[in-house]
């Protein structure tokens, strides 16, 4: 197991940590791109999202859109968007070598959990509550966010912890098109037959996304503490099958 | 006579031209295309029986014992949460730059959608059809095999489906160890800039996705008469 000592050498030295195409940098940037391309997904997707849910109108189009984005390979619209003449291979900033085509893809594939969750998590509200919303005399703001938003947060997320997963997976992937990012190390590692290298990028990226899995899962955990007294983590949406399962029980990692 | 040839009428995957539809490159090309698809299926087809095979004894384990359970879901979610370019080098120390390190990963990411929507399926029959099948004299096996994993088939359909899709997509992510079906071509068009082939792969990739999810919907029809009976 030659690979593995390659492998320790590799993280081990210092140098390899620093500088403008060490660890802590490319470390730095890939979660700077998850972070701004979240950030791009929720302010586009929720609002979409939960005002449609609210209305109880697109749902074959909330609900279709992931399984459209599942069957899209991430490298695939990363390399058209590359290889295009815009956003092409461009250096954006801090954001590095084809900088803009990786963040539209990562908001891309981080819209489908986030709206397919929020809408679901608004037609989950239960009727009768809706009524008595109604009855009590809220306007359709009003019961939004007093009770729609409030009952249906839990879920909303839960697709926003789905989105960062997918996020920093396919900013990873973004190496593959010489992009920016962690996934550098391990390409280039693999591509120059250095596989100490690339496995210990390899090593770095799982261990940075199971942090913010887990940081991401004790979110959640509190964002449901604060309405213990609904049974929650049932299957009753038809939906739990797709994608949203995947992190229903995931609050027991850790 | 040939060069001229060339120069007047360039084909449209020249570099010249360097067009993102271009049927000359899909008709010249053609072997390279099919054994990339072919590889595709192979190694998607393998990765997810794999999965599923390993799925089924996991969630009849954990359906029986429940502490079992949550180990499961969580070792299955961390897996989840790791990404394939990181998993796949991960996994190069023990099976090399081979095709078996794709498939396991790839299954290792199909078994966790599959082991969730096996149980859920399993605990999607309604108590009284057990306690009625119980009452009738099935046994522990038997009810499991004519009673239970009938009804909850089409949530495992769901799972198998949503497994198989995505693991189409993710196929693309081998090229990495070269064994990525059509991910290789897409790999090879953007280090050569070769627009037809990038775009007639990852085409191929989305149709690729969407047939396999047909065939699933058929077979799930097949095996599931009653319910298009119960629906007209």
């Amino acid at each position: 197991m030659r690979v593995f000592s390659d492998m320790w050498t590799y993280l081990s030295a210092g140098a390899n940590w620093s500088g403008s195409d060490g660890i802590a940098a490319l470390l730095g940037q890939q979660l700077l791109l998850t972070v701004t391309a979240l950030l791009m997904a929720m302010v586009v997707g929720l609002p979409i999202a939960l005002w449609l849910g609210h209305l109880g109108r697109g749902g074959f189009l909330a609900i279709n859109i992931s399984n459209v984005g599942r069957a899209i390979p991430t490298f695939a619209l990363l390399a058209l968007l590359v290889v295009a003449p815009w956003p092409g291979a461009a250096q954006l900033g801090p954001y590095g070598r084809a900088g803009l085509a990786t963040l539209i893809a990562l908001t891309l594939f981080a819209l489908p959990p986030i709206i397919t969750n929020s809408y679901v998590a608004m037609r989950e509200v239960a009727p009768e509550v809706r009524e008595a919303a109604r009855g009590m005399g809220m306007t359709g703001w009003q019961q939004f966010w007093r009770v729609e938003l409030p009952l249906g947060l839990p879920l909303v997320v839960s697709g926003l912890r789905l989105a960062l997963v997918q996020v920093w997976a396919t900013a990873t992937i973004a190496a593959l098109v010489a992009g920016p990012g962690l996934g550098q190390i391990i390409t280039d590692g693999f591509f120059r037959s250095n596989y100490g290298k690339g496995i210990a990028g390899a090593l770095v990226v799982a261990a940075v996304a199971l942090v913010l899995e887990l940081l991401a899962a004790f979110t959640q955990r509190a964002v449901d503490s604060t309405r213990r007294s609904t049974p929650s983590g049932g299957h009753t949406d038809a939906l739990s099958v797709t994608g949203s399962t995947v992190d229903e029980h995931a609050e027991t990692v850790g | 006579m040939t060069l001229l040839g060339v120069a007047d009428d360039p084909s449209c995957y020249s570099q010249l031209v360097n067009d993102w539809i271009c049927p000359a490159y899909v008709s010249d090309r053609q072997q390279e295309i099919v054994d990339a698809t072919i590889q595709h299926i192979g190694i998607t087809v393998v990765s997810v029986v794999l999965g599923l095979l390993i799925a089924f004894p996991l969630a009849l384990a954990a359906r029986r014992l429940p502490r079992l359970e949550s180990t499961i879901l969580a070792a299955t979610t961390g897996i989840y949460t790791v990404p394939s370019l990181a998993l796949f080098p991960l996994l190069v120390p023990f099976t090399g730059l081979t095709a078996t390190t794709v498939v396991i990963g790839l299954a290792l990411y199909a078994l966790t959608i599959l082991v969730r929507s096996l149980l859920e399926g399993l605990r999607s029959v309604p108590d009284e059809v057990r306690e009625s099948a119980t009452g009738l004299g099935y046994g522990r096996g038997q009810l499991l095999l004519k009673v239970e994993l009938p009804l909850a088939l089409p949530v495992m359909m769901a799972g198998l489906r949503v497994a198989t899709v995505s693991t189409v997509a993710l196929t693309t992510v081998g090229s990495l160890v070269a064994y990525g079906g059509l991910g290789n071509l897409i790999k090879d068009g953007v280090l050569t800039d070769f627009r037809a082939e990038l775009f007639t792969a990852s085409l191929l990739c989305v149709l690729l996705a969407f047939v396999l999810d047909g065939l699933l919907v058929l077979a799930q029809r097949v095996m599931t008469p009653w319910t298009r009976g119960a629906r007209a």
